[in-house]
């Protein structure tokens, strides 16, 4: 089916997009322009993200506007003005100084989206250290994994989620000398080994100078999947800040007085990147939902919070599309002026569905871990090809390439023709390394560029369309997911000879885990085996990463060098032709 | 179905989703998700099998109610009725 393009107005636009004429902002463009849209620290003390985000604007006409408010899950609201901000963050980067950090050390967090994990997220920056989130939907093992790979120095997390994750792992995590928890004295005083977050922030003093940070100063580190492997940690660097702010200017379309929803965890680097940087970054309002999705409140808050611009995910679009459009006509949601989508592909209905919804298309745009902040998106004052994921963000270059089979790279001109999606390497919020895994970073680039492994191609216009995945890494709910991380846990089983995971393509999530396992001699398929083991997954993994779905197979089919083939168990899944199985060891 | 019978179909199939949940141990007034590892999608799943095992339709719309283990049984008896 071809979708209609989504035309925009040339003029009569109540807000003035930022973006109005593309070639010439982009043929315009530097990133020399756009890091002077930043303060910089004082005195040529280089460049600090918390500082953008917060002290400047303290320091400002912005000192009492609403920075964040916060909805909680039982509808307290707690508000945090720029001043708060700064107060708060500066204890928490005292709390650090005093627990004797060094520059560089990481401080993971573990939490619900509760106001502590944006303080303390704005104070470890500015003590430089590194600041790592987990998703709380994360079980045992990933956790395990990426604090150790990481090597964690201090955790945040509340008593609940350390009783239910981290006491038994504590053993395990030799390097994690400080886990401060956020909970009440009474469950505090019996839980031995940690401190109490709030005690050491009402002791620590609510001034502190952000010492130097050289822009390339290591900042933010996201873990991220491959098919193979361990989890990798994508590691960002201060300067990536010019790019949160750049991006939040054009493809997100930040004005003086927005108020800006995010609906992402910070637990996944959109929630980080826009879930606190950006919209700090431009002064204006942030609003936090602590509680999990429900389409009915989520129209509430839009409108009762006079959301100007809203950036959801395609999983949410689409349960909102099940719930249907009646239920948005009881709702005033006048202010909202722009809303855009990330996590993976939005199938055109849901761009036009915003349309019949909302009076709105939805903007999505693409980017990864990697990247840092959004490439590619489509824009306020643009016109919308549904289904594509847009254009290049001014300073970014983007090209469809092919690998030869030396290794170099071919760019493909022609449009229409399927590619690697590659970059070309130079700005601010690129990654700079997997931490310690070296050699993985360098098979992402090839010939000056950056190979992102996603299949897309480019029309003659230069809309670029998201074709699929060249690797074995899932994406549901707009995650990615390695299935050797979720393979090797389920080997641990006591009954599980080899096991093979796939995405399986899934209406609402994009694609579900699912795994398919064989049994070791001794073992019988049955019911109640399965169940165990889905159990079994989702206590380790946790709900964000185990399977929905396992099924008992005879033999996990694998190439003669040892390989799962996973794509195999894909096409039979699907019961697509089943391609070359030439390599094919046994079934 | 009571009450009574109605809580054991819920569980049994609240089983079937999040095997490593203990139900008695679930606080049957909480939402699901803010007490163990359990998310929007397994709301959904849930809902799913519940509508197969007793052939209520359950429209997402109303999948709101369902998120607690008291919201399933109450709204199931009144969907039985």
């Amino acid at each position: 089916m071809i979708w209609k393009t989504i035309e925009k107005p040339k003029q009569g636009w109540a807000v003035v997009p930022n973006l109005l004429d593309y070639d010439q902002v982009r043929a315009e463009f530097s990133w020399q322009a756009a890091r002077r849209e930043l303060d910089g620290l004082p005195s040529g003390g280089g460049l600090n993200i918390a500082y953008e985000a917060v002290d400047r604007h303290a320091a400002g006409a912005l000192s009492e506007h609403l920075a964040l408010r916060w909805l909680g899950k039982r509808g307290e609201i707690r508000d945090f003005t720029y001043a708060d901000l700064r107060a708060l963050t500066d204890r928490f980067a005292n709390v650090l100084k005093r627990l004797g950090l060094d520059a560089g050390e990481r401080v993971f967090m573990l939490t619900g989206r509760i106001p502590e994990l944006y303080i303390s997220a704005l104070g470890t920056l500015k003590n430089r250290n590194v600041f790592c989130p987990l998703f709380s939907a994360f079980g045992p093992e990933p956790i395990r994994q990426r604090i150790s790979i990481g090597d964690g120095r201090v955790l945040v997390t509340t008593v609940t989620l350390y009783q239910r994750k981290i006491a038994e792992l504590r053993s395990a995590l030799p390097g994690l000398k400080h886990v401060l928890l956020i909970g009440t004295p009474d469950e505090l005083r019996a839980i031995p080994d940690t401190k109490d977050f709030h005690q050491l922030m009402e002791q620590a003093d609510n001034r502190f100078d952000i010492p130097p940070t050289d822009p390339e100063d290591l900042a933010l580190l996201h873990f991220t999947s491959g098919t193979t492997g361990k989890p990798k940690g994508a590691m960002h660097v201060h300067q990536a800040v010019v790019a949160h702010h750049m991006t939040g200017r054009y493809a997100l379309d930040f004005h003086p007085g927005d108020i800006f929803w995010c609906t992402a965890d910070p637990g996944w680097v959109t929630g980080t990147s826009y879930g606190i940087i950006a919209p700090l970054t431009h002064g204006i309002t942030s609003i936090i939902d602590e509680a999990e999705f429900d389409a009915e409140r989520w129209y509430g808050l839009l409108e009762q919070q006079k959301v100007t611009i809203w950036y959801t995910a395609p999983t949410a679009v689409r349960m909102m599309m099940k719930v249907g459009t009646e239920v948005i006509r009881k709702f005033d949601l006048s202010n909202l002026r722009f809303i855009a989508s990330v996590g993976e592909p939005l199938n055109p209905e849901a761009v036009v569905w915003g349309q019949e919804a909302f009076g709105l298309p939805i903007h999505d745009n693409w980017w990864q871990t990697e990247t840092g902040g959004i490439m590619i998106a489509n824009y306020a004052a643009m016109e919308i090809r549904p289904g594509s994921m847009g254009r290049p963000l001014p300073g970014i270059d983007a090209a469809i390439v092919r690998q030869r089979k030396d290794g170099t790279v071919e760019v493909v001109d022609a449009p229409e023709v399927e590619g690697e999606l590659a970059l070309r390497p130079g700005w601010p919020s690129m990654f700079r390394g997997y931490l310690n895994e070296d050699a993985r970073y360098r098979k992402c680039f090839a010939d000056g560029w950056y190979l992102t492994g996603d299949l897309a191609k480019r029309d003659r216009d230069g809309f670029y369309w998201f074709v699929g995945r060249i690797d074995d890494v899932i994406k549901s709910a707009g995650h990615l997911i390695g299935p050797f991380e979720v393979e090797s846990t389920l080997m641990e089983h006591r009954a599980v000879a080899e096991a093979g995971v796939i995405g399986k393509p899934d209406p609402t999530a994009g694609e579900v885990v699912k795994a398919f396992v064989a049994l070791k001699p001794g073992f019988a398929a049955s019911e109640d085996l399965r169940l165990d083991l889905l159990g079994f997954a989702r206590r380790r993994l946790g709900v964000a990463v185990a399977p929905r779905e396992i099924d008992f197979v005879a033999n996990v089919p694998k190439t003669r060098s040892g390989k799962i083939m996973r794509r195999l168990l894909k096409a039979r899944e699907l019961g697509l032709p089943e391609g070359d199985t030439s390599t094919l060891e046994s079934d | 179905m009571n009450d009574e019978e109605i809580r054991a179909l819920v569980a049994g199939q609240l089983r079937k989703i999040a095997p490593e949940i203990d139900v008695g141990q679930i606080d049957p007034a909480i939402d699901l998700r803010e007490q163990v590892d359990f998310d929007s999608m397994d709301i959904l799943n849930l809902a799913v099998a519940i509508h197969e095992a007793t052939g209520v339709d359950i429209p997402e719309a109303d999948y709101p109610q369902m998120v607690s283990l008291n919201g399933c049984v109450g709204y199931l008896r009144s969907r039985l009725k």
